[in-house]
This record gives C-alpha cells, structure tokens and sequence, in this order.
C-alpha cells in the first residue's frame, strides 16, 4: 500500500511528496523500514528500494511484519541531480530531527523522523557522492556500538566502521532515531549518480538476512535472478586505523585502483598531474598496509581534496579481511 | 595599512586562490573584521571594502590607538563570488561549516584552518554574515549562545537590535561558535542584505563597525573630519521569542511589508497570488503587531515557507 507521509504545495501546480510502500506479511508486528534518497545525487538506494519491494511481494507468504520502503526522502534532489534540497541551503541530513515550526525542509524533516520512530529496524542508504567510491559499509556512532553492531554483522558488508561521536552529526537522521530509541543503521556503498548492481543486489541479500535474523523472514528465498556472492562476515574497524590520504596538490588524480582491495605499503593508489605542462606533480602511494575501502572517483582535486581512505588491520583481522578482499567484485 | 596572504593555493583551471588580509595598526590583536565566505554575499562585500577605505583614512591621520592592531580579511571566497555560486564550486561546501577547520583535511577545512590559525586570539570578532534562509533583515549583531556570548560589548555597536540564538549541533563548526570558544568576543553581524547591495544598511553597518571600534578603545577620539555617529540603546532579542509568519498557500508572494515596518496585529503582510488565474490564495497576517525583523525575499513560496520575523511590541 501507497502512502503519502508529506505533502506539500510548490508553487506552480505540483505538491511536494514522499510515500512509502507499506507491504505486510504474517501476523508479526515488527517492522523493518528501508529509506534512501536523502542527498540527491545518491541513487544505489533505488535498485535497493526496487529490488525489495520486488521480492517482498513476490514472496509475500515468507514475511511475519512490515516492510516499509522508502525510496525518496529528498524527491526534489534527486529530480534536480542536487545533493540538498533545492532552495534550501543546508544538507538535509544536517537538520533532524527538523521542526514543526521551521523551514519547508525542518517541517518535512521533522514528518519523517516522526514516521520512522517506532520501527524496529531502520536502514538509511547513502552512496557517497559525486567524488568519492566507496566499498559497502554500514558507519556506527561508538555511542551505539554495542547495540548495532550486533544487527549490521548480518547485511553481509565489507566493512563495518564504529566511528566517534562527533557533535555535528548529532543531526542526523540516524542519530535522532537511535538516540529516541528507534535502531538505525546507514549504510554507505558505491558512488554518486551511479548504480552499482553487484552492491545493491549483494545488499538485498543481506537485508533479507538481517530480517530472517529479527524473525521476520521465514526460510531462505531464491535469489537466483540477481548476482550476488556469498554473505561475508565483515571487517569491523574501531579508532583511529583509518588512513585518510589527501591531495597535496591541485590537479587531475589518475588512478586504477578499486576498493575492496588489499594494498601494500608504498604501492601506487595513482598520480596527480597537470594537463597543461604533461608533468607528474604527485605519485600518491599508499603509507601503510591495509584495506582500501575509499577512492577518489571525481578526478579533479584541489589541494586537501581526499583521495582515498585505508583501513590499517592487526593479525587478528588478515584473514577476515582477505576473504572480503577475495570475494570483491 | 600592511597586505598580508591568509592563504593560497594553486588550481588547475585558474589563477591561484588566494586569501588576503589587511593589517591596520600594531601591536595587540585586538580586532578582527572577517568578511564573505559564500559566493553570494555581495553586501557583506560591499560593505569590506568600506571598513577597509575609512580605516585606510583613519591610520592616515593617526586615530588607531598606539598597541592596537586591526586585521580585515575582505574575502574568505573569491572563487565562489566569481563564478556565482553560493558554496565552494567544486564541491559545494561550506566554509563556514568547517571551523575550527582542519589543515591535513579537506579543501575547505583546510582554508578554514588557515583562516582561523590568523584570527583567533583576538579580543574582538566580527564576521559579516548571512542566513540560511532568503531574505532580508534588520541590521543587527548576533550571537550563539553559548555562555561565552558578550552580550555587553555586543552593545557598543550601536545597532538597533542584538540576537541570541541556542546553537544546534550543526552550528558547533560555524566560526561564530568557535571565536567565542577560544576566548575572542565574536559577533556575527548581519547586514540586511545578502545578494544585493543596499545603501542605507550598508552604510548602517559600516557605521556600526567603526562605532565599535571607538567605543572599545581601538581608535582615538573621532576627528572632526569623520565625526562617529551616533547609535542606538540596543534592544535585546531572543530569537526564539520572534514571532514566525509562514506562508499557508504555495503561489506567487506579493510582498507588503518588508524589514524594518512597523505593523499592527492583524495587518495584512503580504499576499499569496495563484500562479495561473491571480487569485489571492491567502492574506499573510501576523498575529501581534510589531516590527518586521526578518523578510523573505523571493518570488515564489513553497506551503509552509518561513515569510517574516516579528519583534513584537
């Protein structure tokens, strides 16, 4: 079932909307809400949202609860190819819990919160952006670790990423539900205006993991018409092990390397050029060994521009992350 | 009158990015004048370069006081102004949501870090500042509360009218929030306009500014020459206590008041015209008369569009 959770008027003959697709299965009472489409530019929560709703309803017999799919938080964003919202000059993931009182955007902010609260499982589905590819990770505020990451180890993600509590993202869509009680864990995977199948498809088949393991999806279902591997156990990182690697120059980063991959330290992530001279201005290599689960994908840098994010893993974790590692598409 | 380069740094495409500083007198840091950091701040612009030219005239003939220095930086943003775009254009963020910025990071916290790395350990801040929603305002200064706010010396402007607001959690990266957190006494001054430029509110502010500056001791008495004018006994506002006007219709917004009028309790604000057949969709009124402390501005609103701030009486 199709319902309207805003509607609001714009101001030559249209209404602004966000639905949701209500699908109920069985007589179990939880709920398992999927939203994306918050920044406008991130569009692998779409196949995400497609593919779910798909199958859902064609296995309609398997669910015990509500699956409810929301592919569209910021509509006019994606119409508009804008990460934000038109006419409105903050990011929307910058403004939950929003306000009944505020702005168009703090008003539609606040009726979705308010939607969302109650569910027993929130996935937010971001892709990056326009600049940057990213290896399927769920992101975890450490205040939260041990609540979630007990859920997120099912989506079968590369990486999961229990980061630190940092006060500006105290206005995120995700902390305002997990800090009102309503669990939500925001997945980031791929890169802006593009759909990786492989990612979705291997999200899919992790959401229907999670949901067999919250008791609300009876059996296995044949997921034989996507192309998907196998449910991994992913790599968990928590600290400070992250090697962030920024240009330490304007120019065009060059580079062939994927995410997902083991790098050695001192091996080539690319170069920074000049297009007008032909000369190298910087050979970008890697400081340590570790993980590469961040790459530049927008080739034009300004000097600070990030370029790639490592992971650094201990002993403990090689084996984990070579299996992810093997297993990337 | 010294030039000093805040921060620089090459591009591909253009002539290098540069931030510049304009050093007035010597000796203790005592205030600093930060300017636009979005593309579309044309008033705060303006009104720089104003700042810049009196005290250009005002260290000619001697009136900044011996031990005290004066730092301007006219823009934190060129390129954006350049090319029309509010936020840095490669990739749309904020400057101003970047403080205390960060200078092993991204572009624009890097050019945060550079900027707050020269202007912090003033005594006194000010960054001409604009707001996230269209419109236009009262001249005022503003502050966050954050129990470091100088709400006293916030006075010394003369301005009409001074703010507070709670901060967020998003507004603990503005440069307002931090100023006050490493101990300089920050206002953000709002100069009416943003992506035009006005005489009167301009002037308003310029004046403001130097106001401040010879109540706070950082000039000599005023020469005949350019006599202070006087300001106002400040009234104190919290934001929260401004009364909110939305629109209830979506349509064309046929303004009737603008910042600055003086209404009564139920006068008709504004009206909302249909986009096809010019019917009147809605009469705007505020519920309390007042002042219009706040104004949208553009043409067109969305249902639920915040339209005016009321300072009530």
């Amino acid at each position: 079932m199709i319902k309207e959770i805003v509607s609001t008027a714009l101001p030559v003959d249209e209404r602004l909307l966000i639905r949701k697709n209500v699908i109920k299965g069985g007589k179990g009472k939880k709920r398992f809400c999927i939203v994306t489409g918050t920044h406008g530019d991130e569009l692998e929560g779409q196949m995400v949202c497609y593919e779910m709703a798909r199958l859902v309803q064609k296995h309609i017999d398997m669910l015990d609860g509500t699956v409810e799919i929301y592919p569209a938080l910021n509509p006019l964003g994606i119409d508009t190819i804008q990460r934000g919202v038109p006419n409105f000059d903050l990011d929307m993931n910058r403004i939950f819990p929003g306000s009944e009182q505020g702005t168009m955007a703090e008003q539609t902010a606040f009726r979705i919160c308010n939607d969302l609260k109650g569910a027993d499982m929130v996935l937010d589905i971001h892709s990056s952006n326009l600049y940057l590819r990213e290896s399927p990770q769920v992101r975890i505020n450490v205040l939260n670790e041990e609540d979630l990451v007990p859920f997120a180890q099912h989506l079968g993600v590369d990486f999961v990423w229990v980061h630190d509590a940092a006060t500006v993202l105290e206005a995120t869509l995700a902390h305002s539900l997990n800090s009102t009680g309503t669990r939500c864990l925001v997945v980031e995977m791929g890169v802006g205006q593009r759909i990786n199948h492989y990612m979705c498809c291997h999200l899919v088949k992790g959401i229907f993991n999670l949901m067999k393991e919250m008791g609300m999806w009876l059996g296995d279902i044949d997921l034989t018409d996507i192309t998907t591997g196998p449910l991994l156990q992913p790599i968990r990182c928590k600290g400070n092990r992250v090697t962030f690697l920024n240009a330490d120059c304007s120019g065009v980063f060059l580079t062939d390397a994927r995410t997902g991959k083991i790098v050695s330290k001192g091996q080539s992530i690319g170069t920074i050029v000049d297009p007008l001279t032909g000369k190298v201005l910087s050979d970008v290599t890697s400081p340590i060994d570790g993980f590469l689960f961040t790459i530049r994908a927008y080739p034009i840098v300004y000097e600070g521009s990030l370029m790639a994010r490592i992971f650094e893993y201990n002993e403990e974790e090689k084996q984990t992350v070579e299996n992810v590692s093997a297993a990337e598409q | 009158m010294r030039k000093e380069t805040i921060f620089k740094m090459k591009s591909t495409y253009r002539d290098d990015f540069r931030i510049e500083g304009y050093w007035f007198g010597s000796g203790e840091k005592t205030a600093c004048i930060v300017g636009p950091m979005r593309g579309d701040e044309v008033q705060q612009q303006y009104v720089c370069s104003q700042i810049v030219k009196v005290l250009q005239e005002k260290e000619g003939r001697g009136e900044i006081a011996e031990g005290k220095s004066i730092l301007v930086i006219p823009s934190c943003n060129p390129f954006s102004m350049n090319v029309g775009r509010r936020f840095w254009a490669m990739d749309n963020t904020d400057i101003n949501r970047m403080f205390p910025g960060y200078d092993q990071g991204e572009t624009t916290q890097r050019i945060s870090a550079a900027i707050f790395k020269h202007i912090e350990g003033f005594r006194y801040g000010m960054q001409l500042a604009s707001y996230y929603v269209p419109g236009e305002f009262v001249p005022h200064v503003r502050m966050l509360s954050t129990g470091y706010e100088a709400i006293d010396e916030a006075r010394l402007f003369g301005f009409p009218y001074i703010t507070t607001r709670t901060p967020l959690p998003f507004d603990t990266t503005l440069l307002n929030y931090n100023w006050q957190i490493w101990n300089t006494a920050a206002f953000s001054i709002y100069a009416g306009r943003t992506d035009h430029i006005d005489a009167a509110t301009s002037q308003q502010t310029v004046d403001a500014v130097i106001r401040f500056l010879y109540n706070t001791h950082t000039f000599v008495n005023p020469s005949d020459e350019a006599p202070v004018q006087p300001g106002f006994n400040s009234g104190f506002i919290n934001e929260d206590n401004l009364e909110s006007v939305t629109a209830h219709h979506a349509g064309i917004y046929v303004r009737k008041h603008t910042a600055g009028d003086s209404v009564m309790p139920g006068e008709v604000l504004a009206h909302i015209i249909h986009p096809y057949d010019g019917r009147i969709l809605e009469e705007v009124r505020c519920e309390s008369g007042g002042l219009v402390f706040f104004s949208h501005h553009r043409p067109m609103v969305y249902q639920n569009a915040l339209l005016y701030k009321i300072k009530t009486s």
